[in-house]
């Protein structure tokens, strides 16, 4: 069972509160981009053992998209931040990388 | 002009703790974000209340402002006041960017009370009652739909949607069903 505290309201939500939107910060490629960019866009994603960074969204609750960063392979939570942010928080990836110091970044 | 009526006609089951629906209720949704100065004033129009907290329930006698979302309020007040609430809402809100929506209808309200309504509820909901702040509106699920919870004299308020008060109003029920406490 996944708790992932959201960053909007503070609440420590369980997974069957949240709805998961796939990995996160993806760049877009749209209309006018070369075919392989599209489609590694559409279709390529990560699926690693380990540090993932992924989509939720609170859904049950207050209804916002957030970021979370967690092990795929022990469901250790890293971290979770707002969905406005282009990249993980300087401070999570120093974290993670302490805990994971053969992670390569996200 | 049609007589407002609550979806389940009042409803009422006594087991362990008592359930009842209550109704009609007026509630407003209001929306804009936390910054915008005129808030304030919109929600004391309205409810008389400040503006509540992250994840806080301001109580005012048969009025309440919730905190749902960061930039989401939840106005609960007599149904037959809404429409001067809206009014008054619209007035102090000016110019600013926001929404109000009348919600009353939208909506069904069940009180379970007694001493052990907590655990009529921890049954139905993924919420950690021992954590559970005073003055703490929830939002979460109960089973499988959309419930908000808040505390309010010896007792839980619990609101969903009205489309499934008769299946809220079943869980509560059966949850409640006498011989079925928790340790």
């Amino acid at each position: 069972m996944l708790i992932l505290e959201c960053p909007y309201c503070g609440v420590k939500a369980e997974e069957t509160e949240l709805a998961n939107g796939g990995e996160a910060h993806l760049k877009r490629f749209g209309p006018g981009s070369a075919d392989n960019d599209f489609e590694s866009y559409m279709f390529a994603r990560k699926n690693p053992k380990g540090v993932h960074f992924e989509r939720w969204r609170h859904s049950y609750g207050c209804g916002k998209w957030f970021l979370a960063a967690r092990c795929t392979a022990t469901l250790e939570v890293f971290g979770t931040y707002p969905a406005q942010t282009a990249e993980p928080p300087a401070d999570l990836q120093a974290k993670i990388k302490a805990k994971r110091p053969d992670w390569k970044g996200y | 002009m049609s007589d407002p009526v609550s979806p389940l006609g009042n409803a009422r089951f006594d087991g362990f703790v008592s359930v009842r629906e209550v109704g009609p209720l007026g509630m407003i949704t209001l929306r804009a974000k936390a910054d915008v100065k005129e808030l304030a004033a919109a929600i004391k129009a309205a409810v008389g209340t400040t503006v509540p907290a992250q994840r806080r329930v301001v109580i005012n006698g048969d009025r309440a402002a919730g905190w749902m979302s960061p930039d989401e309020y939840l106005l609960v007040l007599p149904y037959d006041q809404v429409a001067a609430a809206m009014a008054a809402i619209a007035t102090a809100m000016g110019g600013a960017h926001h929404l109000a929506a009348d919600v009353s209808d939208a909506r069904a309200i069940f009180r379970v009370e007694g001493a052990k309504a907590t655990q009529a509820l921890q049954k139905l909901m993924p919420v950690d009652f021992a954590t559970l702040e005073p003055g703490e509106l929830r939002r979460s699920r109960a089973a499988q739909v959309a419930a908000a919870i808040w505390e309010q004299d010896g007792g839980f308020t619990v609101v969903c949607f009205r489309s499934v008060a008769a299946y809220v109003f079943g869980l509560l029920s059966h949850s409640a069903q006498p011989g079925s406490e928790l340790a």
